[in-house]
């Protein structure tokens, strides 16, 4: 068991190295997308880092969400802005010399120094082992209707806290849409690869979300894993350059958006009508609210995100 | 360790070995386009033959299905994506290497 | 040191050098890279405190909390990317302008 051991540490020194030295990188780095793309890398990294916490649901939001939609939001951002700075004819992109601030860069190093020995020292003062909230979860998992511990902490035990999460998600995209919205991704007429493997791999995408909704209720999986799949099929179909039809961009789509957030103000006002605590769901319906909640916060996600994505305001009727 | 345990391990770590060729082509080779190359290829056979360790391993076989499934989707995915870079390498104007 | 520890270690390393580079650096898309990895690092530190339970399963209450912060720092993300974009239109680049000029 000692190699074992040995070789696990080895994996953790060099992940975790790894780690620091993808995120040196990607800050220093004088172009941008490269850094971005160091980003992306140092998200992937991290989703190994996740695995080896014993934390695959992590990993799956992770990969899915940080890597994958924000290194997609981070380039369509880096195209706009380039865009932008040819349209003014301004060239420098390095933000090192000319743009630092004044004063040097000794003193925040050293206070930051002191900051993280600071932090470290509180890390390691840590008791080594705590159980945490891990045995009240326990006890009461069987009457949270989901058999996966995260799943029923996050739909059930800690639903105020997905209400707000989807509250800020919506926040979000309203935003973007009340500052008069982005200009969409640049979209070429899209080849015959990409057109393809749209069409291939949308269906796909669909049942795989289907599939990561169903099984978060008792493996790793659950609705913000298949809401980010679902938000990359849409972050797909709008780089091969469909656009949804101008009818579904106005009610339809502002109703899939408010569904999560709203059906979870709903089950928290049922709640406290019949006189429970706030988010409190009766044992016996337990499974089926969660069911019907993470449904609809699935496809809120993946709608909010694929239209934080695209960032074009819909038009409405009134405006041309 | 039972016979499938060093079977499992040889796939792997020939997986692994061919990730590492993969990624020394990133590394050395002159322009995009011969980077890609090197990628897509030795990335599919290695993510083929760490798939097929991982089966060796699995137990129930809808697992094993869904291992299988992966590679499928890795091969579509990664080529249509190499397809695309290089039509947008050469739609900006980079030059192919010469000797 | 148990693992656990180990990586709550790389997450504080991640944060200070995220906020390192949110103060040094002056152009807006590095300055939210910059606040996403210092999310990732809190997040580490967050999930390594988790698994310091003796039994085999970490506690489940901090990878909710993760879960839920990715989430946020997308959102967050989204919002600030836009931003940058319409302070990019205004002024030709992506960099808050000064009081005083330079």
């Amino acid at each position: 068991m000692e190699a074992l051991t040995l070789l696990q540490w080895i994996f953790d020194t060099l992940t975790g190295l790894g780690l620091w030295w993808l995120a040196w990188r990607a800050l220093a780095s004088p172009q941008l997308f490269r850094a971005v793309v160091l980003f992306v890398a140092f998200g992937l990294l991290m989703a190994l880092a996740w695995v080896r916490l014993d934390a695959p649901d992590i990993a799956l939001a992770e990969v899915a969400i940080g890597a994958g939609l924000t290194g997609a939001l981070l380039l369509a951002a880096l195209a706009r802005l380039t865009a932008a700075e040819k349209a003014q004819n301004v060239a420098d992109q390095s933000g090192k010399r000319k743009y630092t601030v004044r004063t040097s860069r000794w003193l925040p190093a050293a206070l930051l120094s002191v900051v993280a020995a600071g932090l470290a020292y509180s890390v390691l003062s840590f008791p080594p082992s705590s159980a945490g909230l891990s045995v009240e979860v326990a006890a009461n998992l069987d009457i949270s209707g989901v058999s996966n511990p995260v799943t029923a902490v996050l739909l059930n035990f800690r639903g105020y806290d997905t209400l707000l999460e989807m509250l800020v998600l919506l926040l979000a995209l309203l935003g973007v849409w009340s500052l008069g919205g982005l200009s969409p991704p640049r979209a070429a007429p899209a080849g015959l690869v990409l057109d393809t493997l749209t069409r291939v791999l949308t269906p796909v995408l669909i049942l795989v979300a289907a599939y990561l909704l169903w099984v978060g209720g008792h493996a790793p999986g659950g609705a913000f894993q298949a809401g980010s799949v679902l938000a990359a099929a849409g972050v797909l179909l709008l780089l091969a350059g469909w656009r949804p039809h101008p009818g579904m961009t106005q009610l339809p789509l502002r109703l899939v958006v408010v569904a999560g957030p709203g059906l979870f103000l709903v089950a928290a006002l049922f709640t406290i009508v019949m006189g429970r605590h706030l988010l409190e769901y009766p044992p016996e319906r337990a499974r089926i609210l969660i069911v019907i909640l993470e449904t609809a916060a699935a496809l809120s996600i993946g709608t909010t995100l694929a239209a934080l994505f695209l960032g074009e305001r819909p038009r409405d009727k009134e405006r041309p | 360790m039972t016979p499938s345990d060093y079977v499992a391990a040889a796939l792997l770590i020939l997986g692994a070995v061919f990730f590492l060729a993969g990624t020394v082509g990133l590394l050395r080779f002159p322009d995009v386009y011969t980077r890609l190359h090197a990628l897509t290829k030795s990335d599919n056979v290695g993510l083929g033959l760490m798939v097929a360790g991982l089966a060796v391993q699995a137990e129930p076989w809808f697992v094993v299905g869904k291992l299988l499934l992966i590679w499928p989707l890795v091969l579509l995915a990664g080529a249509s994506v190499a397809h695309l870079i290089a039509k947008g390498a050469m739609q900006r104007g980079v030059q192919m290497w010469r000797r | 040191m148990s693992p656990a520890i180990f990586y709550a270690l790389v997450g504080v390393g991640l944060f200070c050098l995220g906020l390192y580079a949110l103060i040094v650096r002056a152009h807006l898309l590095r300055k939210i890279l910059a606040i996403n990895v210092m999310g990732s690092g809190a997040f580490l530190v967050l999930a390594a405190l988790a698994k310091r339970t003796a039994n085999a399963a970490p506690d489940p209450v901090p990878h909710a909390m993760v879960i839920t912060g990715i989430v946020v720092a997308v959102s967050a993300t989204a919002f600030a990317l836009m931003l940058m974009s319409k302070v990019a239109a205004e002024t030709g680049q992506a960099v808050l302008p000064d009081g005083r000029s330079e």
